[in-house]
């Protein structure tokens, strides 16, 4: 369960990020969408504490993330590129994540060989450095990264960006699977209205930093997204 | 078209991030700039008085054509190291309806107005005035100096040349050196001797000024190159199709015997190895090493007794001062991975702390040789490695929690102040200056041999407390979080 209250940031006076209450049960496959500058990023990055609210505040399973660490062990994330470490391969890259979430080599590898598809033959094996990787397959490797230790709450920002069409549906089905095990909580923001409504179960739409709309999703929802965007 | 480009870097020079912080390391740099000016200025106006009362039967102007040679040699040198082709961001251009020819010749004309070249004409000027007040031929005097301006400026492109094709290497600094020294020690030992035949080809010049046409076409060649190397450069792949090399993974399991911290001692070890900037400071320990043979051969520092502990702090504590200033800016790129992974911050700190120290335990093992020139010098050695590792690995993790500069691990090796701020300035003052000023004040109150002690009792005192030490930088650390992580989020 994760419980926003009262949470806004502000830059030098301009709201950003406004959200009286929102509550995301645990195991719910979240979707955030909105256009730029609506305030998804800011959102994550205050669920990670990697800025800090003006006001309010947001607990994760009943930890305060500004207040605490202990969301960290249960909680991970790929946000953009700053989340690879570029002087690193692939492989090393995960098992260094893999040892920070207490996984051992076998526990990574095994982990990540479930994604062979999703790699397409072009993450493993193939003596880089992350940094010489293409946009493309820094996501992949950062993605697949995020889903190392059996995180509980996985956030992901812009997934489906940079990604070939092949590659979105395997990651769509990735999603998927995650948000049918129990307990599994995900959270991806996405500009792509029929991927999010594909994978979501719950669709929050974000206008200049305030919640406009919050969807269960059914079979109408992609047509109201669209409606309302159109707009 | 160039006025749109001006304006361009107008806007990028005042509009970019960084512009305020780094305000005050232009203002020091005008102040620098302010002094070779008037240095050179005063060489311009006293140089023939002052030949002509040393030596009073020679000619001054063709004393000054013969020592041409060691100027060229040495603006060269300087150059490399200090001077460097303006950058434009000429990606947005590309697409744009400009020429690439005029793009290429505006950045190799704006190098021209550098302050490098107008520097030396606070000397030339003044000096050829003097010339010409003297009843020197006001013609000859004029192509005279004409011909060193275009010399000034094939300098200029010739650094260009250079270092296009040394560049992006490491140790890149090493063919200039050579070949410079190899220059001068021709000319040194007499094997051939270019301040001869440059001095006659600039006595030439005077006195038969259409000779001015050689240099001019030495800079129209070197114009050239220039040109067709830039423009090459100017396409896109040539940027993107670097050559990736095939990745050594190595293991470096032994570094489980550290423990919890190995982790975060593998990941810096690959830090180090696999980046440019990091691997440079790994070739500076070479030197810091070896700094001692620069002064304890020599007689006069055999009895400046205060000065063994600054060498000893210095190449001991060479990799502590060199990798620690820029904790933890080495590691900006990933940052927010960092503090949003499950870590505990004591952690990373103590693996850059264990390295450090091991370092200086290496560095003073491989130091102990110097004992050759005598035991003192090994024991203020010894007297400065326990402190660097007792109070300066703390000091320097302690100022680190201070930086707010990103350092760009892509980026070339030597010669590069990204990430410099006040704050590596600063730390210079309790790293070097604070073990010397105690030193020398017991050495000079009781004796030598207290005075170690007093170091090493220091050092052995922040060892005792490490554990208290560590958390409260810790602390340092975790309260300015936020605050890197915005400043390590911004480019410049």
């Amino acid at each position: 369960m994760i419980t926003t209250s009262n949470l806004s940031k502000k830059y030098s006076g301009n709201q950003v990020l406004n959200i009286e209450a929102l509550e995301i049960p645990k195991g719910q496959s979240f979707g955030l969408v909105g256009n730029n500058g609506a305030g998804k990023t800011t959102y994550f990055s205050l669920l990670l504490d990697l800025i800090q609210p003006t006001t309010g505040h947001i607990e994760s399973h009943g930890v305060q993330v500004n207040k605490s660490e202990d969301w960290k062990p249960f909680t991970s994330a790929f946000i953009d590129e700053s989340f690879l470490i570029g002087y690193l391969t692939p492989e090393e890259y995960f098992y260094f994540i893999g040892e920070l979430r207490g996984q051992n080599k076998a526990d990574v590898d095994s982990l990540v060989s479930q994604f062979e598809d999703f790699f397409h033959g072009e993450i493993l094996g193939q003596k880089k450095y992350l940094r010489d990787l293409s946009k493309g397959n820094q996501k992949k490797a950062g993605i697949v990264a995020a889903l190392i230790g059996n995180p509980e709450v996985i956030i992901l920002d812009e997934p489906f960006a940079n990604l070939d069409p092949t590659t979105q549906i395997r990651l769509k089905n990735i999603i998927k699977e995650l948000a049918e095990k129990q307990g599994i909580t995900v959270l991806i923001s996405s500009h792509d209205l029929m991927h999010v409504t594909d994978v979501c179960e719950r669709i929050v739409v974000l206008e200049k930093g305030e919640v406009v709309k919050d969807l269960a999703t059914s079979a109408a929802t992609l047509k109201e997204l669209e409606a309302h965007f159109a707009n | 078209m160039i006025k749109r480009f001006l304006s361009l870097e107008w806007k990028a020079f005042f509009r970019s991030a960084s512009f305020g912080k780094s305000l005050g390391i232009k203002i020091f740099m005008g102040f620098l700039s302010l002094y070779f000016i008037a240095m050179f200025l005063g060489m311009g106006v006293l140089l023939f008085p002052g030949l002509k009362k040393v030596y009073p039967d020679q000619d001054p102007l063709l004393i000054v054509n013969s020592f041409l040679f060691f100027w060229i040699i040495a603006d060269l040198v300087l150059r490399f190291f200090f001077q460097k082709l303006p950058v434009m961001s000429v990606k947005p251009l590309l697409t744009l309806p400009v020429k690439r020819s005029k793009v290429v010749n505006y950045v190799l004309g704006k190098s021209a107005v550098s302050f490098f070249n107008f520097l030396p004409l606070f000397a030339i000027i003044p000096f050829g005035i003097t010339l010409i007040t003297k009843d020197y031929p006001v013609t000859n005097v004029l192509v005279w100096m004409l011909a060193l301006i275009i010399v000034v400026l094939i300098i200029n492109f010739l650094n260009f040349i250079i270092e296009s094709f040394s560049a992006e290497k490491e140790l890149s600094f090493l063919p200039i050196i050579l070949v410079a020294g190899g220059l001068y020690a021709l000319n040194h030992f007499d094997i051939i001797s270019f301040n001869n035949i440059i001095g006659s080809a600039f006595n030439a010049i005077y006195h038969s000024p259409f000779l001015i046409v050689v240099p001019l076409l030495i800079l129209v060649v070197c114009y050239i190159i220039n040109f067709k190397l830039l423009r090459q450069k100017l396409f896109l792949d040539s940027g993107l199709k670097t050559i990736i090399k095939e990745v050594n993974t190595s293991n470096l399991e032994w570094t489980k015997n550290f423990g919890d911290i190995a982790p975060f001692m593998q990941l810096d070890l690959k830090l180090i190895w696999r980046n440019k900037r990091t691997k440079s400071s790994v070739w500076m320990v070479a030197i810091g090493l070896l700094y001692g043979l620069f002064f304890y051969p020599q007689p006069i520092y055999q009895n400046l007794e205060w000065f063994f502990v600054f060498i000893g702090v210095f190449s001991t504590g060479i990799f502590l001062i060199n990798f620690g200033q820029f904790i933890p800016a080495w590691d900006s790129g990933y940052y927010k991975l960092l503090m949003s992974q499950n870590i505990k911050y004591e952690q990373y700190l103590k693996s850059k702390f264990t390295l450090m120290a091991v370092s200086v335990l290496i560095l003073f093992v491989l130091g102990i040789p110097y004992v050759f020139f005598g035991w003192k010098i090994l024991l203020a050695h010894f007297a400065a490695a326990v402190y660097n590792i007792g109070v300066n690995t703390h000091v320097i993790l302690l100022g680190g929690s201070f930086n707010r500069k990103k350092i760009d691990l892509s980026k070339k090796a030597a010669f590069n102040y990204q990430g410099t701020g006040a704050v590596q300035w600063l730390i210079g003052i309790p790293l070097l200056l604070l073990p010397m000023g105690l030193f020398a004040a017991f050495h000079f109150l009781i004796g030598f041999e207290i005075a170690c002690l007093v170091l090493v009792i220091l050092g052995v005192v922040g060892i005792v407390f490490h554990q208290k030490l560590m958390k409260t930088i810790t602390q340092k650390y975790l309260d300015s979080k936020y605050k890197m992580i915005d400043a390590f989020n911004q480019n410049n």
